[in-house]
């Protein structure tokens, strides 16, 4: 085995942290505050090539590994979880499935752009009543000449807000129930769509999160994505790898956490000593940090299986559930550490604890995540 | 044994219930974004007598016992857990130092004043005092029949809004618990400012503030026990107030396990209501069952202190067990309402945020289980 990253991946990781310092760090808890979209370090990003990292260059991409995607996301997440998210939704939900299933043409007109972060993208398929069970998509589909018309609504859409492209998954025929699923490529910019509200949440606050309405929007037959039926598979397929992007985002608030946690206990003297002194603060440490280092080999095995052109579902499924819950543990033990001080907005920790706990529960929560680990092993 | 409750715990709890639906619910999101509470929710609770309940009737409080104090709690933190903790700070640690350890004068000119409404701050942690109490460097410098306080305190819940304030301070220059005193200072003493008002993750609308002493002159009256009792007065102090945040972490629990059992009774999913779907009904059990548990150990802690016996071990068994409980609790409860419990749409959102500090303030669970330990090796060792 080899656990070495190469030189490209060394490079990448740290044109990444040298940025997320550099542009994100010193905002972050402003944006959170203000709940402000960091619409000019998104524009950085796309020109520096991350927000289409695994996009081959032909198409406007980086074409970078996805090893190098899961360091990078967790590097700007460490600073910035929120950019991590947006920048994970453009890479794996967006840029992803229209490499995968998109027609030349569809390649050149969106793909280019998404890849280059000239447009940014989102991803519509959680609805009001369709979350973990997301077959239940009651946004309908009608063909009309060579339009498809769509109506519904959806909800919990990451960049929803700031979006120009979106992969929409909509039902044609209910009787067909998830095999009458399709998926679409719509533009903001089509009449009958519309930003209904953003969501006021918990953490990653920058992140917008909008629920989107589709009133009689008319899509050109020609962006439909995938073949006719295939949109549930198209949908699934995406997110086994956006759940190395989300695995990624909980590594880098994991790591920051644990950074934060370990500089403090080395600093804050209680009872004539370093709090790092006492045993109950280093066994914490001890589990923090293992717990961590099992999430990054986790998130890097489903990476390099990627790339090595292996089935990967399971792993990133498994590597997005232990991510996540340890990213939320890890946060939760450094706001201990920290005492009173981790429950203050002075201290960058409460943001992480915050941050965190949407990592069990999007692309998937927890316990959807377990059902396609269960899945693959009852098989 | 009795696992009953007599009629007035019973009827303390309903009333309270009654009160928190109607004055407290419809204000608990706004005052968590506005982080403040209107003052006329205050007089509400003045008037109600939330400020006497431990204070005996004879000086103007209601005089409730222990068990009927966690109830009270209880049925605000479910609504509320910054109103709670105003309350608890008031009626525990702001003002059982001084039932406890104020000469007949002070106890006299004092307490009914407190009993009445106005309110009361404990002032112990500082930058560098936490879990480590007695690592504080606030300066108590006796001049004649006077004391002169000089420090700052962190973390006094209730900064702002209290008129009085105990206090722990200690001769200048001198290390260890046995130079420490504890006094009362009071709002207008010159000298005493109230810094910043902490911005915190939850209990947003209860004020946690640094407290500034400024070569603050008090009469010697004012000290609580003797010279050198100021750490036992904390300590004593500390073991009622781990009993109300006990309750107050098992309100928010129970909040959010309502919460969920609603919630999971109207999403459908995979066409049926979530009630249905094992893995959430093992979470209500695990829930139910923690809450259960920890509220046991809670009124048993409770019932000792009512009856004098020594409470010590019991009351940091129901601070750690209780917070932790709620904590999973909370966690359980955003994960079963999913994207919705990360919105502030949903109250579970609050309540995760708010349950939090329950393991921080008032000792965390690392001393919760420093205090156990102590207990069981001296008993069992």
């Amino acid at each position: 085995m080899n656990f070495a990253l190469t030189e490209q991946q060394r490079m990448i990781r740290q044109a990444a942290r040298d940025f997320a310092q550099k542009e994100l760090a010193p905002h972050a808890a402003r944006w959170d505050r203000d709940e402000e979209f960091p619409a000019a370090q998104v524009k950085k990003l796309g020109e520096l090539g991350f927000l289409g990292m695994n996009v081959p260059e032909q198409y406007g991409g980086a074409g970078f590994d996805m090893v190098s995607y899961v360091l990078a996301m967790e590097e700007i997440s460490a600073a910035c979880a929120s950019t991590g998210v947006i920048m994970s939704v453009n890479n794996s939900l967006v840029c992803w499935p229209l490499e995968t299933y998109g027609t030349e043409a569809q390649k050149l007109k969106f793909l280019v752009p998404l890849a280059r972060g000239e447009l940014l993208g989102a991803y519509c398929l959680s609805e009001p009543n369709a979350g973990t069970d997301a077959a239940n998509q009651q946004t309908t589909a009608r063909r009309d000449g060579d339009h498809w018309v769509l109506n519904g609504m959806k909800n919990f859409i990451t960049n929803g807000a700031h979006a120009d492209v979106l992969i929409v998954f909509a039902q044609t025929d209910p009787a067909l129930k998830h095999k009458g699923i399709f998926a679409f490529i719509v533009e903001t910019k089509s009449e009958g769509f519309a930003v209904i509200s953003k969501e006021k949440k918990l953490g990653i606050r920058a992140s917008d999160t909008a629920q989107l309405a589709f009133d009689g929007v008319r899509v050109p037959a020609d962006q439909q994505l995938g073949a006719d039926g295939a949109g549930f598979r198209v949908a699934m397929s995406t997110l086994d790898g956006g759940r190395i992007g989300i695995a990624s985002q909980a590594l880098g608030i994991a790591k920051a956490a644990l950074e934060a946690a370990v500089s403090y206990a080395k600093t804050r003297e209680q009872f004539g000593q370093p709090i790092a002194r006492f045993q109950a603060i280093q066994w914490k440490i001890a589990d923090m940090a293992t717990r961590y280092e099992a999430s990054r080999l986790l998130t890097l095995r489903a990476a390099a299986l990627k790339d090595a052109g292996e089935p990967y579902g399971e792993q990133a499924a498994m590597a997005k559930l232990f991510a996540s819950e340890s990213a939320s543990y890890i946060a939760e033990e450094a706001v201990q550490i920290f005492g009173g001080n981790g429950y203050s907005k002075e201290y960058p920790v409460e943001r992480h604890f915050r941050d965190a706990r949407i990592t069990s529960i999007y692309e998937g929560t927890s316990e959807a995540q377990r059902m396609v680990i269960a899945g693959h092993r009852l098989r | 044994m009795d696992f009953s409750f007599n009629e007035q715990q019973t009827m303390f709890r309903d009333m309270v219930r009654d009160f928190a639906a109607r004055e407290i619910a419809p204000l608990a999101a706004q005052m968590d974004r506005d982080a403040d509470m209107p003052e006329t929710l205050i007089q509400k609770l003045r008037e109600g007598g939330f400020f006497g309940l431990t204070f005996p009737e004879g000086l103007g409080g209601l005089g409730v016992d222990t068990t009927t104090y966690g109830l009270v709690v209880e049925e605000l933190s479910a609504v509320s857990a910054g109103v709670a903790v105003m309350i608890c700070v008031h009626n525990s640690v702001g003002s059982y130092p001084i039932a406890m350890f104020g000469s007949d004068e002070l106890k006299a000119r004092v307490l009914p004043r407190m009993a009445a409404g106005e309110i009361a701050a404990f002032c112990v942690s500082e930058a560098g005092a936490g879990s480590d109490a007695a690592a504080l460097t606030t300066a108590a410098a006796r001049d004649g029949d006077q004391y002169v306080l000089t420090g700052s305190k962190m973390w006094v819940t209730n900064g702002s809004r209290a008129r009085y304030y105990v206090v722990l301070a200690r001769t200048p220059g001198s290390v260890g618990h046995d130079s420490v005193h504890a006094f009362l200072v009071e709002r207008d003493a010159p000298g005493l400012s109230v810094a910043k008002k902490e911005d915190k993750m939850g209990l947003r609308c209860s004020d946690t503030c640094v407290v500034e002493l400024d070569a603050v002159r008090i009469p010697v009256a004012n000290r609580l026990g003797e010279e050198g009792d100021g750490f036992k007065v904390a300590m004593k102090a500390l073991d009622g107030g781990r009993i109300g945040i006990a309750f107050q972490a098992l309100g928010i629990g129970r909040a959010c396990l309502e919460a969920s059992v609603r919630y999971a009774g109207q999403r459908i999913a995979f066409g049926e209501k979530l009630w249905h779907i094992p893995t959430v009904r093992d979470k209500f059990a695990d829930m139910a069952a923690r809450l259960h548990a920890a509220r046991l150990t809670a009124l048993h802690a409770a019932w000792l202190k009512d009856q004098g016996r020594p409470h010590t071990k019991e009351a940091a068994m129901a601070k750690l067990l209780a917070t932790e409980a709620a904590g999973h609790v909370a966690d359980e409860a955003v994960q079963i309402h999913g994207g919705f419990g990360y919105t502030k749409d949903y109250d579970v959102e609050r309540y995760y945020r708010d349950v939090r500090v329950t393991r921080i303030y008032e000792g965390t669970s690392e001393i919760q289980r420093l205090v156990i330990a102590r207990s069981v090796i001296k008993e069992l060792g």
